[in-house]
């Protein structure tokens, strides 16, 4: 059950903390991946790497390293890893907004690549020329980082449409690759969401729309700016699979991710997945962060994803918090070279300002 | 009955080219089972199957979007805009997608599609159907822009647009489609970025785009006939500009005429005049001289819808008045 995994939630009535923590409270986990110990240290790994690499992005930020809006995923972490990990990277397709950072670090792309992109590098994954809101990476299938919200929804659709016109236009019976888009609560009142989902049953095609539900779009609380707030029910309207998970449990979003991609590479069809998530960090680093209730945020808090990994992955005896510590410590001296390579990272080549313009060039 | 309509000599571009390459696909409102608004695809969806030729809910920054997805991914996919119109609704897709992707992602990506469709001022269809988006895409970095006016031209540059590896914006005239002509046989293309001199001369350059060449051709007509030397050039290329055609062409007559259909402010014939301007003032003899259609939306009536685009006449009279001055 999602929420028996919080800590000690006792003291932090839901009614304070909000509607967002209520229907987390009331969500019954209908399943969760049994993990062996291999892939409980990978998800591990992979989020705590993605909460780690954001912290020290935070800390460039301030440090005036890096510029621009930067939108950090701390607390989402469950989301990236509990979906990414349950694709095949370098085969199924991943396409993301502006807060992904994690979402490229989950799918493979080299931290180095990451972090020299926020620093406007040229080892970049963009070259130096995207930034933190257009991260890319051919190589690792991310189709982006779309800084516009709901656009990069249709790409995403794109990308699956290929994987069935393989299949059946070119015969090419192999052709299985799935597309997850991630994109937040606030995007699902846009237009291009209702146009995709359309389109995504109509066709069958094989994406997961895996919307991150963190209650807060900037500063417009979700059940402010949609007349009904579970986003997973939407789906039914298109005649489409539609399920609410508890975004801070890896294992749970894990096991509907998994259901998601079977049905995908079945052929028969997409889903809507709504995790229902929190981010411990204002909207960007440019975001002070003074709309939110203290009582929400500590209601989330106590759910962090990591921590609850660690409870589970222990209390399972598959591994020791010593093993857990030693991967902390692991990632650390990643997060730290990877700093340290982008510092020393050549900038662009100013002759090469119009590059890439043109397929040719 | 010789000749092709021009919106055949499409179909077949289309068709010759989803037979030569099996990632061709083509995905817009009705152009599957009904064949096209203006029929440009006519019967193909039954040749090459629903999936090749996508008919798609009404829905154009979706379907756009999904093209470059598409696109992203391996296949090159022709997008139709019922009118070119609607795709303000896509405005976003081809702007920040189609046409910036390439360069924010570092290279990564390529996005070869092409969007097409009929657009321009055609007989009363009121404001909203009488649109030239050519101008309002302009700006857009990393698209090329193509408008066709021959039934020669749309197949070769039909065939060069979607072999093309970067988005084409191809336009198309409602009032062309039925123009006949005798095609060139076998399979041929035409450049992209190619301007065509449609007729050479001596005392005057006109320039211009789509319907307006044949405007500019009556006009031409009559100026002859007064003994007025008249270098036509179809510009064909809206983005990049053909400017060695066009700066050999002013260095010979030293006069230029723009003659186009979009709205005179932020227009083509703006960015057009402000280059010759930059590139070709030592050559100029006379300040150049812009024929635009009125800043104002399409009228329904059609007397006042005349009076909103330019007519062979008043394209008669600039060059007499350019020519006579001799400044
Ligand atoms: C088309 C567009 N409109 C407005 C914005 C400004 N904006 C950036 S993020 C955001 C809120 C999005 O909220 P949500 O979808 O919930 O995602 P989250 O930031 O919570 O991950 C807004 C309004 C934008 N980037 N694009
Ligand atoms: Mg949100």
């Amino acid at each position: 059950m999602g929420q028996d995994l919080a800590v000690d939630s006792a003291p932090i009535g839901t009614a304070t903390a909000g509607p967002h923590a209520e229907r987390l409270s009331k969500l019954v986990t209908a399943q969760r991946a049994t993990v062996d110990r291999d892939t409980g240290l990978d998800l591990y790994r992979d989020m705590t790497l993605g909460r780690r690499f954001e912290d020290k992005c935070a800390e460039m930020y301030y440090r005036g390293k890096m510029f621009g809006f930067v939108h950090l995923y701390n607390g989402q972490e469950a989301v990236s890893t509990g979906v990414i990990g349950a694709m095949k990277r370098q085969h199924d397709w991943f396409c993301s907004t502006y807060r992904d950072h994690v979402h490229a670090l989950s799918a493979g792309v080299p931290a180095r690549e990451v972090m020299s992109e926020l620093f406007g590098k040229e080892t970049g994954c963009s070259k130096g020329r995207g930034g933190s809101m257009h991260l890319f990476s051919k190589e690792h299938h991310l189709l982006g980082g779309f800084a516009f919200i709901a656009e990069g929804i249709p790409v995403a659709l794109g990308s699956a449409f290929t994987s069935r016109y393989k299949r059946d236009a070119l015969g090419d019976a192999s052709s299985n690759a799935v597309t997850a888009a991630f994109f937040g609560d606030g995007t699902c009142n846009n237009g291009q969401f209702f146009e995709c989902m359309n389109m995504a049953q109509l066709w069958k095609l094989p994406i997961i729309f895996v919307v991150e539900n963190n209650k807060w779009a900037i500063g417009m609380a979700h059940d402010r700016a949609t007349s009904d707030p579970e986003i997973w029910r939407k789906a039914s309207s298109f005649g489409m699979a539609g399920e609410e998970v508890d975004g801070m449990d890896v294992l749970a979003v894990r096991a509907a991710a998994q259901r998601a991609v079977e049905r995908a590479r079945a052929g028969e069809g997409p889903t809507l997945l709504e995790c229902l998530t929190y981010r411990f960090r204002g909207h960007s680093l440019a975001d002070p962060d003074e709309l939110r209730a203290e009582e929400e945020k500590q209601f989330w808090a106590k759910r962090d994803p990591l921590k609850a990994l660690e409870r589970d992955l222990t209390e399972a005896g598959l591994v020791n918090s010593d093993e857990l510590r030693a991967i902390e410590k692991d990632i650390d001296s990643i997060v730290q070279d990877c700093v340290d390579f982008a510092l020393s990272a050549p900038e662009p080549d100013p002759s090469e300002l119009t590059r890439y313009i043109w397929a040719e060039d | 009955m010789a000749g092709t309509l021009l919106f055949n000599a499409l179909r077949e571009a289309i068709d010759e080219e989803m037979g030569r390459d099996p990632h061709v696909c083509v995905m817009g409102e009705d152009v599957g089972h009904y064949g096209g608004s203006y029929k440009v695809t006519k019967d193909l969806a039954e040749k090459y199957g629903d999936l090749r030729v996508l008919d798609t809910p009404i829905a154009e920054n979706g379907f756009t979007g999904m093209a470059v997805g598409a696109a992203m991914t391996g296949l090159r996919p022709i997008v139709e805009g019922m009118n070119m119109g609607f795709l303000l609704l896509a405005f976003n897709q081809i702007s920040n997608n189609m046409g910036m992707l390439r360069y924010t992602s570092g290279g990564n990506f390529t996005i070869p599609t092409v969007v097409r469709g009929p657009g321009g001022v055609g007989r009363q269809l009121g404001a909203e159907h009488s649109q030239r988006l050519e101008a309002y895409f302009h700006a857009v970095p990393g698209i090329k822009i193509v408008a066709c006016s021959t039934p020669t031209n749309a197949k070769g540059l039909m065939k060069a647009a979607i072999r093309d590896n970067n988005p084409v914006l191809f336009f198309e005239h409602v009032l062309l489609y039925n123009l006949t002509e005798e095609l060139p046989e076998g399979d041929y293309t035409c450049a992209l970025d190619q301007a065509d001199l449609v007729q050479e001369g001596t005392d005057v350059t006109i320039l211009t785009y789509s319907r307006m060449r044949h405007h500019c051709l009556k006009a031409v007509e009559q100026l002859e006939a007064e003994g007025v030397s008249v270098e036509l050039i179809d510009l064909i290329s809206l983005k990049p500009f053909d400017m060695e055609t066009i700066s050999r062409s002013i260095r010979k007559t030293n006069k230029v005429i723009v003659v186009e259909e979009c709205m005179k402010t932020g227009g083509i014939g703006a960015e057009l005049i402000a280059l010759i301007t930059e590139q070709c003032f030592d050559d100029l003899d006379a300040r150049p001289v812009r024929l635009s259609s009125q800043d104002i939306p399409t009228p329904y009536n059609g007397s006042l819808e005349n009076l909103t685009i330019i007519q062979p006449h008043q394209i008669v009279e600039a060059a007499q008045a350019l020519v006579n001055k001799g400044i």
